[in-house]
């Protein structure tokens, strides 16, 4: 079914998705031969920690574009995406901790080896379930999807909107993070959740996991893609784009604004909270560190680097900077912050449609141009 | 005339013959002393404390704290000082530098400790007629401690010829102390009398200790059931003043915050533009502090009022460069304005790293600035936090006045109110904005110079600070100074007050939630502009 989905969308999509998911196959493809049968002397030989890398980035571009949904449609600048994106990092976190059992330094079957170490008798109410993975397949989606319903429901309702409501999510972030950061809190506190060894039966360390998780984060990204293009391209999408450029217009002509702001909001809070779900088992670890407001606001700047209200320019934006980020942290950790920084200011002075904006400009040229050597 | 000369050197030999037998009879118990057993140690301890001169306070002193020697040649009492492997030695009489000696020319006057607790209330005793108030204050801390009741002779007396206030108040106390111990029942009730008026929070162990040793004589059956209406009083007087000083503590958080938010709330009401690089003004107000006290050493004591206009100038300079250089182009976009100014917070940040480094700056705090003024035994607030408080005051009045009665502030306020209008009235908007965005980001750098004092200077301080500057303009209500005020001192003071059932972290966390609940209720804030002035500017 999700293939003939993928599939029907391919043929009936423009040439920007093709293209997308083109690279996206070619990605999947190419990056488990160079990992598996090049080898490892070649120069094009991947280790698997290229591999986890490489996954890693693809779910940062998830959650960029779940950033787009919200901000590049409804006009909704949310400085607490991260929040979400942690929640549901946390939910398969405390799966694979589970999963640890016995195999723990400390060795109880059930109790995960922090709450060990804090002494704890029993496991607090809110792990119940974890164990099973069902359950916390759902809880990935529903723990930051309740979230952002319970928060956008009082914010939107009581019309909070612009900068004020960029403020509270970033306050909302915030309280997570110094909440997380608590060891009575019940969720590893400062150390968060790491040590994981396998997931489903399955070896972390192996490399055949890796690139399953990798592969699956491809799927992910193209099928989060194709939802995202479905919605905005929908009726719904209309209306929040409509939302975005006059919002008091269209609640005058009867729309139920907050309704739309609030699925979008939804729909873009459990897009994170599945990359976030993808991110963990590659990263191996997911702490408190993920709530920090200024992680939410990498975010924005990957989207508006790509380009906002494009899809495809949100995922490249964040793969972009994160390749940018790995290179410099690596090679010069000074100027990485200058570069941050810089790429701030010029993006929003000097791109303010980003990347896919630039490229939509040279097509045009190109096009003028061949339309004049024609004529 | 020739006969006064006479007299006076008649005076003067016998004078010094004195003092020589002074000398002589110190050298003598001293050398006693050498030999002395602990047994003998403790008389001739107390004949050095009855010569009454400077140098036997000295020697007291030395031997407590086990620096006093002597030489196993010469027999010679010196004070030793450690340097190195060798042990610098000073003739305890004459002060006579003896030069560098091994460990093992040398041997310690020792002590044990009931000798060791001899000699401190004799150096007490000593100290109490000494010229420094202080030290007269210590000594008396020091037998209201030691409980030694043959010492309220030694009170009295020096209560009577006292003249200083907070040494007498100490005095009183160490004799009510000392008078519970006497056992004699009127003197006891006059103590608990004393003790009820004053009500320190500190005679309440030796309080406790009175009722426990007395609970069951028959005879003091009153004292003992006063005593411990005291211990009650005292302790509701405890909680009273937990309460202000709670309330205090609130209010110096206030102060700050609205320090470090005001300049963030006049940006914001006239420019609709969210400022994420005002953490980093404050830093830079810090960081000129440092510098200043970098660049004048000597003048530590004045270099919080050289580096206040310094901070000012060049925080808000900055402020009018982003302004021109960035902000300007951004005009009518405040989420873009949010985050180019985040990139340029990341900037600075990562500038000031570079500069000087990643770890926080040791700045120095004036002699004026440290230091507690004691309200009440229970209840002393510190120096530092009053003058914020007091600054933070001062700076709003200035604000005020500034904005209300200036010909720029009228001209900020018609900017704040509608924009268009005021253009067309010829008030030249484009300026009224960089000098708005200069005034907040100079109001920001004095915030820093005053959080150096009270907090870590380093590239994060700005970072720490900004959420809590956030909350305080959004919770008080944009373009309106009152409405800062109040926000910084109810966030400030509710915070403080949930902190001792809460925890530091979860009031805080309270207090976000509170705020996000907050602004669903009055999604401007507190004070909200109103009618069309609120709908033009967003």
């Amino acid at each position: 079914m999700i293939s003939k989905f993928i599939i029907i969308n391919i043929l009936q999509g423009d040439i920007k998705t093709k293209a997308f998911l083109f690279c996206l196959f070619i990605i999947s493809i190419a990056v488990p031969i160079m990992n598996i049968y090049v080898s490892a002397e070649s120069i094009f030989h991947l280790t698997d920690y290229h591999v986890a890398l490489f996954g890693k980035y693809l779910t940062y571009g998830l959650l960029a574009l779940s950033l787009d949904l919200i901000w590049g449609y409804c006009g909704i600048l949310s400085l607490g995406h991260g929040a979400f994106f942690a929640l549901g990092g946390y939910c398969i976190g405390m799966h694979l901790m589970r999963e640890i059992g016995p195999r723990g330094v400390y060795g109880d079957p059930i109790l995960p080896d922090f709450m060990v170490f804090l002494n704890w008798s029993e496991l607090p109410i809110a792990w119940y379930g974890f164990d099973n993975f069902t359950y916390t397949l759902l809880m990935i989606a529903i723990v930051p999807g309740a979230l952002a319903f319970i928060f956008g429901w009082f914010a939107f309702k009581s019309r909070v909107t612009g900068v004020y409501f960029s403020i509270i999510t970033q306050a909302l972030t915030y309280a997570l993070m110094l909440a997380f950061f608590q060891n009575d809190f019940g969720f590893g506190g400062n150390n968060g959740l790491t040590d994981f060894k396998d997931i489903l039966g399955f070896s972390l360390q192996n490399s055949n996991t890796r690139i399953s998780l990798f592969i699956l984060s491809v799927i992910a990204l193209a099928l989060g893609y194709l939802f995202s293009l479905k919605l905005v391209n929908s009726h719904s999408g209309l209306v929040l784009k409509g939302v975005r450029d006059q919002e008091d217009r269209l609640r005058f002509l009867g729309y139920r604004v907050e309704n739309y702001k609030l699925c979008a909001f939804v729909v873009s809070a459990i897009l994170a909270g599945i990359a976030g779900a993808l991110y963990v088992p590659q990263v191996g670890i997911i702490n408190p560190g993920e709530f920090a407001p200024l992680k939410s606001i990498e975010v924005v700047v990957w989207v508006a680097l790509g380009g906002r209200g494009t899809l495809i320019g949100a995922i490249l934006g964040g793969v972009i900077v994160n390749l940018a980020k790995s290179f410099f942290t690596v090679n010069f950790p000074e100027v990485w912050l200058f570069f941050l920084g810089a790429l701030f200011v010029l993006v929003t002075l000097y791109l303010p449609n980003g990347l896919m904006g630039v490229i939509k400009k040279i097509f045009i040229i190109l096009k003028n141009r061949r339309k004049t050597q024609i004529g | 005339m020739n006969i006064f000369v006479k007299l006076m050197i008649c005076v003067s030999v016998v004078l010094s013959l004195i003092n020589i037998s002074y000398a002589n009879n110190l050298d003598d118990i001293l050398s006693a002393l050498q030999k002395a057993k602990f047994s003998e140690k403790e008389d001739l301890l107390s004949q050095i404390a009855d010569i009454k001169s400077n140098r036997s306070l000295i020697i007291l002193q030395h031997i407590e704290s086990g620096n006093l020697y002597y030489t196993k040649n010469e027999k010679i009492t010196v004070y030793a000082e450690k340097i190195d492997k060798n042990y610098k030695i000073t003739d305890i009489l004459t002060g006579n530098n003896l030069g560098q000696v091994k460990k093992n020319k040398i041997k310690r006057i020792s002590l044990n400790n009931k000798l060791r607790k001899h000699v401190r209330v004799l150096i007490a005793k000593a100290s109490l007629v000494s010229e420094d108030k202080n030290i007269r204050i210590n000594a008396a801390k020091t037998i209201f401690e030691s409980s030694s009741f043959e010492l309220l002779p030694l009170i009295d007396r020096s209560l009577v010829n006292e003249k200083n206030k907070s040494v007498i108040k100490e005095l009183y106390k160490t004799q009510a102390r000392l008078y519970l111990l006497s056992g004699d029942k009127l003197l006891i009730n006059k103590s608990l009398e004393y003790l009820v008026k004053t009500t320190d929070p500190g005679v309440i162990s030796v309080v406790n200790q009175f009722v426990e040793k007395n609970k069951n004589e028959n005879n003091f059956k009153l004292e003992v059931s006063k005593a411990i209406e005291l211990i009650n009083k005292i302790n509701s007087n405890i909680k009273f003043y937990k309460l202000l000083e709670n309330l205090f503590f609130g209010l110096s958080l206030g102060s700050v915050l609205f320090i470090a938010a005001v300049g963030l709330a006049i940006t914001f009401g006239v420019m609709g533009v969210i400022n994420m690089a005002h953490g980093e003004m404050i830093m830079i107000g810090a960081y000129t502090t440092y510098v200043t006290q970098l660049i004048f050493p000597s003048f530590i004591e004045y270099s919080l009022f050289i580096a206040l206009p310094f901070s000012f100038l060049i925080a808000g300079f900055m402020g009018v460069l982003i302004e021109r250089l960035i902000i300007r182009h951004l005009y009518g976009r405040p989420l873009e304005t949010l985050l180019a100014t985040f990139g340029i917070s990341l900037f600075l940040q990562q500038l000031v790293r570079s500069i000087f480094s990643p770890i926080n700056m040791p700045v120095s705090t004036p002699q004026w600035m440290s230091g507690m003024i004691e309200i009440h035994p229970a209840l002393s607030l510190s120096f530092g936090r009053l003058y914020i408080l007091a600054f933070s005051i001062m700076i709003f009045i200035f604000l005020l006045v500034l904005l209300k009665k200036s010909h720029f502030g009228i001209e900020v306020r018609a900017v704040m109110q509608n924009r268009s209008m005021a253009r067309s009235m010829g008030i030249k908007t484009n300026w009224v904005d960089s000098l708005t965005f200069g005034l907040g980001s100079g109001i920001a750098g004095i915030a820093g110079v005053a959080l150096s004092q009270i907090t870590n200077v380093g590239p994060n301080l700005g970072q720490s600070y900004i959420i809590d500057c956030f909350m305080v303009v959004v919770f008080g209500g944009v373009g309106n100074l009152w409405g800062t005020l109040s926000g910084a001192f109810i966030l400030g003071i509710g915070n403080k007050f949930l902190e001792p059932y809460s925890g530091a972290v979860l009031a805080k966390i309270i207090t976000l939630i509170f705020l996000i609940l907050f602004i669903q209720k009055r999604p401007k804030g507190m004070f909200a502009l109103k009618g069309r002035a609120a709908e033009i500017n967003q």
